[in-house]
């Protein structure tokens, strides 16, 4: 074999080549439209529609008028609560499949997580049939011996809970279960060997070592929730406007491009901080655990 | 014999650190050379760089006289058995053998031939077609070892190649190793922390610290007469004393109990005894070091005077049996 | 976990009942009622395939399913190649930069609308014209960030001492790439591929901003929208079952690939 002397590509430029293509299209049809989506925010809107061309701080001042932090609030409000159940019941799903047998614990995740694949309108629509004014829960009542005035149920401020808290649990279920099946079992072990009641084992051992679940998975279903569009559309029927909703109308009906992409900017606004926090609860998390493993 | 490979002036850094200082050292045709050391002491990253893996930042590797230092690995007559093996798990132990060969271009008939061949004397011919998560350690070992050795290297390098197996596996396979490696006729290159291993299987043994050559020499000599108060402590066991501002060391089989004929002599208590099947190990405390001196004493003395745990005894020896060192 | 009380594994069990039953009573719903002869969610008045066949001579969901097919397909291919490609990137660097971990996370979790009137402002202020290619270029964004997600689980995983092998035993890069490297995360980018189709096949509200005015692109999400705001027909149903085998099979094959065939 001739003594050849190859220019040996490193492999740090090889890894750039391949990233290229993808961090190019990412580029081109996420950062730069969602930074024109920024700039929109600072310009006036034109008297037909369209946009005129000049900075102003405007569109960002009609987000404190009452009108619209009032459905700011509303969303936040909304959001919340149905993030709030979505975690409580997607932990103690979570927290069930986990104790169940090790062999059995893949399919039970497995179906629980599966809805969460099926058609997001269809698992809206779903609740419409079923909250419908003569729809099988009122049909359900009847059969019990309810006479009365079926209830409303559809277009309320309950029903786009629901409807949010069964879109989302899956994905929570799924963010809970992973730090719970990584769980020692000899900790809940020890704490118990060392006097503690299930309860106290339950809140000082597995929940602190737990959270950074329950974190991705709140700040999941509260974003989205938060701008959702389709749930509040079709379950709240257009009575309970959330800021997607609004978002839409300044797109497609009111034709107020810039206010819309303020709107926008304060729903990235609130996603990042979230993020931000979560990210400091992870942190925080694992440097306690790894405390607790060198000590 | 002809020297293969040098490893001229050879220096490679990650970052700040130095991996490998300046280390220069020469492996003759057909030689069992060992590279030891503790970890990260340089010896793996001089192996990756025989490979191909890692590109030195000064100095030469010349194979055949040819500097190969910046000939990328799928072009070097040189292979490597990975110490995790690295066996394609998607393959058959057949299939894993013949790769090597495949992407080489060779012939079909000339493949199975080699690879029939290679598979009888690594004795895998009844595993061909099994994958490797069906094999046992010892098993993979050898699919390792044989894919590596299909490929008839000019230089094969061993990363720590018995560290996955289990200690009674680890003997017998140091011995199939060396009787491989004679009749296979090529040079092997192997890296190990174990200094056991090394003296057992190689021809002559380079020892690495902190990424420099420390000493390189035949077994015997680097036991018999280590460079530094490094090698002497690892390699082998040693007892140290300071004696007029000098350190001086003495082998434990070197050492007498009872004192018998000894130029030197000296009393000591004895803190614990060792149960080693062939002999008992004595630690001794004395006046000399903090450390207890460790003592061989053999079977068959320690029936004739029984020593315990507790007792006074002398122990003496020769001063040509000692070494000094001023490090 | 520990050993527990009979009262709670009890406890334990009826939570996941009761959770599940949650989770599927809705969907086992709108599937019985597909078969329901009437068509009325209120009356059952037998066992019935008609919707199914009443679905099948409706052109515009049948040009729905066609459009929503093509969609899927080509973004779901584009991706796949980016999203592996991105994914071999990242995780053969030494170190990983925390903008670019932001970067390629960013499409998972950006809220859809705001991604949606994002490429609609892009795309209408370049006097680009909108139709099923602009859905299928905005696809490619999120399917591309979820096929790289998968894939690179796996290769967090990966022994890349085969490939050092490989290389060793005078395999050039490109010969280790498809007889070593893509033979073993091929699970993964299977299932990336088909977690990307299902994600495509249901996505609505980034299809419905960038599709344009004409009818010609609307996607069966679009047509299921539609169909739900502006007068329910027991049609929808059956559609709505249709699409949900589709997706659930494609997911449970995605599971299915990605564990198994190699062990690690």
């Amino acid at each position: 074999m001739p003594a050849e002397v190859v220019r040996v590509i490193p492999q740090k430029t090889r890894s750039t080549v391949l990233m290229v293509p993808a961090l190019a299209w990412l580029t081109a049809l996420m950062v730069v439209p969602c930074g024109l989506i920024l700039a929109l925010a600072f310009f006036r809107r034109g008297i037909y529609g369209g946009i005129e061309y000049t900075f102003t701080l405007e569109n960002f001042a009609l987000l404190l008028d009452p009108l619209y932090a009032g459905i700011f609030l509303t969303s936040a409000r909304i959001a919340g609560l149905a993030t709030l159940i979505a975690v409580v019941v997607g932990y103690a799903a979570a927290y069930a499949i986990a104790a169940a047998p090790r062999n059995r614990q893949p399919i039970l995740l497995f179906f629980a997580i599966l809805p969460f694949w099926s058609n997001y309108l269809i698992r809206t629509y779903a609740w419409i049939v079923l909250l419908n004014r003569e729809g099988l829960i009122t049909q359900g009542l009847r059969l019990l011996g309810y006479e009365g005035e079926p209830p409303s149920m559809l277009y309320t401020e309950g029903a786009v809970i629901v409807g949010l808290v069964y879109n989302y649990l899956p994905f929570v279920i799924l963010a809970c279960y992973a730090p719970l099946s990584r769980l020692n079992p000899e900790l809940a072990e020890a704490s118990s060997d060392l006097g503690a009641s299930a309860f106290t084992t339950f809140r000082r051992v597995i929940l602190p070592m737990t959270i950074p679940g329950i974190a991705a998975g709140a700040v999941f279903v509260f974003v989205l929730s938060i701008g959702n569009f389709i749930t509040p559309a079709l379950l709240g029927g257009g009575r309970f406007q959330m800021i997607g909703n609004l978002v839409y109308a300044q797109f497609l009906t009111a034709n107020d491009w810039p206010f819309g992409a303020a709107l926008s900017m304060a729903l990235i606004a609130i996603m990042l901080g979230l993020l931000t926090l979560q990210a400091m609860v992870a942190e925080k998390t694992a440097g306690e655990t790894r405390e607790q493993s060198d000590g | 014999m002809s020297t293969l490979l040098s490893v001229d002036h050879v220096t490679k850094r990650f970052g700040a650190v130095t991996a490998v200082d300046a280390v220069s050292l020469d492996v003759k045709e057909n030689e069992f050379f060992a590279l030891l050391g503790p970890s990260g002491s340089g010896k793996t990253t001089v192996l990756r760089m025989l490979a191909g893996f890692e590109i030195p930042e000064e100095g030469r590797i010349l194979l055949d006289g040819k500097d190969i230092s910046r000939v990328p690995p799928n072009r070097r007559p040189v292979n490597l058995m990975f110490q995790s093996y690295a066996l394609f798990p998607h393959m058959t132990v057949a299939g894993n053998i013949a790769y090597g060969l495949e992407v080489e271009g060779l012939p079909r008939p000339e493949i199975t031939s080699r690879v029939g061949e290679i598979m009888e004397i690594t004795e895998l011919a009844p595993f061909a077609r099994r994958k490797p998560d069906q094999l046992s350690g010892g098993q993979r070992q050898r699919v390792a070892l044989a894919r590596a050795l299909v490929k008839r290297p000019r230089l094969l390098l061993l990363d720590e190649p018995l560290g996955a197996l289990d200690k009674k596996l680890r003997a017998a396979m140091q011995l199939e190793l060396k009787r491989l490696q004679h009749d296979v006729g090529i040079t092997f290159v192997i890296v190990t922390h174990d200094q056991e291993e090394a003296l057992v299987m190689a021809d002559r043994v380079a020892i690495l610290q902190d990424g420099r050559l420390v000493q390189c020499g035949t077994p015997h000599e680097v036991y018999e007469h280590p460079a530094n108060r490094f090698t002497a402590n690892f390699i082998g066991v040693m007892n140290f004393f300071d004696e007029n501002g000098r350190t001086v060391a003495i082998r434990p089989e070197r050492l007498r109990v009872f004192a018998e004929g000894t130029e030197r002599r000296i009393e000591g208590t004895v803190i614990a005894t060792a149960y080693h099947g062939l002999d008992l190990q004595l630690h001794v405390r004395t006046d000399l070091s903090s450390e207890p001196f460790v003592v061989r004493l053999t079977a068959e003395a320690a029936d004739r005077r029984p020593v315990a745990e507790g007792d006074t005894i002398p122990i003496g020896w020769n001063t040509s049996d000692t070494r000094i060192f001023t490090d | 976990m520990a050993e527990r009380s009979a009262a709670s594994r009890r406890s334990l069990t009826a939570v996941l009942v009761l959770v599940l039953s949650f989770l599927y009573i809705p969907i086992a719903v709108l599937v019985a009622l597909s078969f329901n002869e009437g068509g009325l969610p209120t009356v059952w008045t037998g066992i019935s395939v008609k919707w199914y066949g009443a679905l099948f001579s409706n052109r515009d969901i049948l040009s729905a399913a066609f459009n929503t097919l093509i969609v899927a397909l080509i973004s779901t291919t584009i991706a796949t190649v980016l999203g592996t490609l991105l994914a071999l990137g990242i995780e053969t660097r030494r170190r990983k930069g925390r903008a670019l971990e932001a970067l390629v996370f960013a499409p998972m979790i950006i809220p859809d609308i705001v991604l949606a009137i994002a490429l609609l402002s892009f795309f209408s202020l370049l006097k680009f014209p909108m139709g099923l290619h602009t859905i299928i270029l905005s696809h490619v964004v999120f399917n591309l960030a979820f096929v790289s997600a998968v894939v690179r689980a796996k290769l967090k995983s990966f022994d890349w001492s085969v490939t050092e092998a490989s290389a060793d035993l005078g395999a050039s890069a490109v010969t280790t790439f498809r007889r070593v490297t893509l033979p073993l995360i091929a699970p993964a980018v299977i299932a990336g591929a088909l977690l990307a189709f299902t994600l495509s096949v249901d996505e609505f509200i980034i299809a419905f901003f960038t599709s344009g005015a004409g009818r010609s692109s609307t996607t069966l999400p679009m047509q299921i929208f539609a169909m739900i705001r502006f007068g329910v027909t027991p049609e929808i149903n059956a559609l709505a079952t249709l699409v949900m085998v589709v997706s659930v099979t494609a997911l449970a094959l995605s599971q299915r690939i990605n564990k198994g065939i190699v062990a690690p």
